[in-house]
């Protein structure tokens, strides 16, 4: 699939590249945001409001409650199926880069008390691309959902499938998408958000498989690339194509919410489906 | 290595096994390409008796780049699907190359799901590039809609046949793609991105294509390796469009001794096995946690 066609913008990282770390640009007001400020506001700009896009740890870390996960399959990792060019190398330049082993962070947790399996993609990791570790972890988790009688949770920011596992990485759209099929059959919750960005194979999978599907302001959702559709059609799109606001507005999802106001959000949504609740003695 | 854990009928022939190509993974892709190739209607018309086609979605209009419908496979009733990629510019422009808008992925769903009422088998010949990169099918969700067909097709309560006879790009493959055996011709290709895109986006060079090809295992061949398609049907010499009967004749073949196979497994079974088939595909490591 062509989903990688638009370059990736790595907003999020440009605070690490200011001296001292304590002042961040924002991408898009370009104000200078002291960094402390950024990290109490969710990495959202407190002058424009723009979401900067959240690695899968502090994704994590930011929704659920503290000291609540317990990570699953930690240390599944990658091996190079096809011999593709440069593919290890890449793997592990991202692996040095983020601290993880890969794209995907899945496990258990408590979201204000109501205990969920949660997984998210991490966007720094090669593009948050779903290869057969990102496939095997999310289906594992739906498969831990099922087995455990829990909701599941998938925050996703991923540019698509990973091109280096040839088909191999298109069949994790199979896997993933009937371990979800599971969850609906058996009356569990699964609640899909999409961050900046979510396009390409996990749009054409799981990500746009939930009961409901929320979406973060401003995040890019699509299935196609924005360039090889300008070519195909041979126009350009108006500015707020793809976007989480044009996706609600057609129909393709069900709300856009801050990331201040996702955690009652999400509570609201586990508490009418009955998720239950983590006992008071017990850890979550 | 075989994906499919059906039993194979007991007739005393094994499956046809094509000796390895002599044509590089680009030439293949070319035959896969070719325009004289038999496409996805042309198997469905020989190989379907009485074929009644199916219009429309129900929601928004008929594809012209999908074709559904009924009919008979030798005495057994089907539900068929497949991409109708044209032979010459004319066709093609009416049919959209062959790539459906949601509303095709959308179409194929209910005919499937009117075979899941009877009990019919589903026969999906897949011929097409890639999912279709154009405005109208992002806003009418076709990740959704592709992302729908592959769960559906997980739990659809019937046997599905799947051949790959051409090309099998991406998403839009994969969405009328899932079933309990995955045949694939010996000069088809099946990939999760066309050789140009994926040398344009990793190397910025669509020049590159050949390479990209070769890089992305996208053969027959090599699927079969990789445990993601369950047999390879044999082409005449030099490709199905030398001798299009022949390459007819071979798939009837094989679906026949296919359909027979999942013809008496239980449906709670099938549907047991193909979540293992499709939950056992990709390759990766168990290590120790880290930290
Ligand atoms: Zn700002």
């Amino acid at each position: 699939m062509s989903p990688w066609l638009r370059k990736p913008k790595y907003a999020a990282l440009q605070r690490r590249e200011m001296p001292g770390g304590l002042w961040a640009k924002c991408p898009r007001c370009k104000n200078l945001i002291y960094q402390k400020e950024l990290e109490r506001n969710l990495q959202v700009c407190p002058k424009c409001g723009y979401h900067h896009r959240l690695s899968a740890t502090d994704r994590i870390a930011v929704t659920l409650d503290p000291g609540s996960f317990v990570e699953f399959d930690a240390g599944l990792t990658s091996v190079d199926p096809l011999g593709f060019t440069d593919y290890p190398e890449k793997l592990e330049e991202a692996r040095r880069r983020t601290g993880r082993a890969e794209a995907a962070f899945t496990g258990m947790g408590a979201l204000d008390g109501f205990r969920t399996i949660v997984a998210a993609l991490d966007f720094f990791f090669m593009g948050g691309s779903m290869g057969s570790v990102v496939g095997e972890k999310v289906a594992r988790a739906a498969e831990r959902a099922l087995e455990q009688r829990l909701p599941l949770i998938i925050f996703s920011a991923s540019g698509g499938a990973r091109m280096q596992e040839g088909a191999l990485s298109l069949m994790q759209l199979a896997k993933t998408s009937a371990a979800v099929a599971r969850l609906h059959a058996e009356r569990l919750p699964y609640i899909s958000v999409m961050c900046d960005p979510t396009t390409g194979g996990v749009t054409a999978s799981f990500a746009f498989l939930g009961d409901v599907i929320l979406a973060e302001p401003g995040a890019l959702i699509g299935f196609a690339g924005r360039r090889v559709i300008e070519q195909t059609i041979g126009r350009r799109l108006p500015e707020d194509f793809q976007t989480a606001e044009f996706c609600r507005e057609h129909g393709l999802i069900d709300m856009i919410v801050p990331r201040d106001q996702l955690r009652p959000q999400l509570s609201r949504l586990l508490r009418f489906f009955g998720a239950p609740r983590v006992a008071l003695e017990e850890p979550a | 290595m075989a994906a499919n854990p059906l039993p194979t009928p007991d007739s005393g022939v094994p499956p046809p096994r094509p000796a390895a190509p002599r044509l590089s993974p680009w030439e293949i892709v070319q035959l896969a390409r070719h325009p004289q190739r038999p496409k996805a209607p042309d198997f469905i018309f020989h190989l379907v008796r009485d074929f009644t086609e199916l219009h429309g979605d129900r929601l928004f209009r008929d594809d012209p780049a999908l074709l559904a419908g009924i009919g008979w496979f030798e005495d057994q009733p089907v539900a068929v699907i497949g991409p109708y990629k044209g032979r010459d510019t004319k066709e093609n422009l009416a049919h959209n190359f062959g790539m459906p808008n949601p509303e095709g992925y959308r179409k194929a769903l209910r005919v499937m799901k009117l075979a899941e009422k009877y009990g019919y088998p589903v026969l999906s010949f897949i011929d097409t590039p890639a999912a279709f990169p154009g405005d109208e099918a992002e806003e009418r969700g076709q990740a959704q809609a592709i992302a729908q067909n592959i769960m559906e097709m997980s739990t659809l309560h019937t046997p599905i046949l799947v051949v790959i006879t051409g090309e099998g790009g991406s998403g839009g493959a994969l969405a009328m793609g899932v079933g309990d055996a995955v045949l694939m011709l010996q000069y088809a290709i099946y990939t999760v991105i066309p050789p140009e895109g994926c040398a344009a986006i990793l190397w910025r060079d669509v020049s590159r294509a050949k390479e990209a090809a070769e890089a992305l295992r996208l053969t027959a061949w090599d699927l079969t390796g990789l445990g993601i398609i369950d047999e390879i049907i044999p082409e005449p010499e030099g490709g199905a469009h030398q001798d299009p009967d022949a390459a007819t004749a071979a798939v009837r073949e094989a679906l026949g001794r296919h359909l027979q196979a999942v013809k008496d497994v239980p449906i709670d079974r099938l549907l047991d096995l193909r979540y293992e088939k499709y939950r056992r595909m990709g390759r990766q490591m168990e290590s120790l946690a880290r930290g």
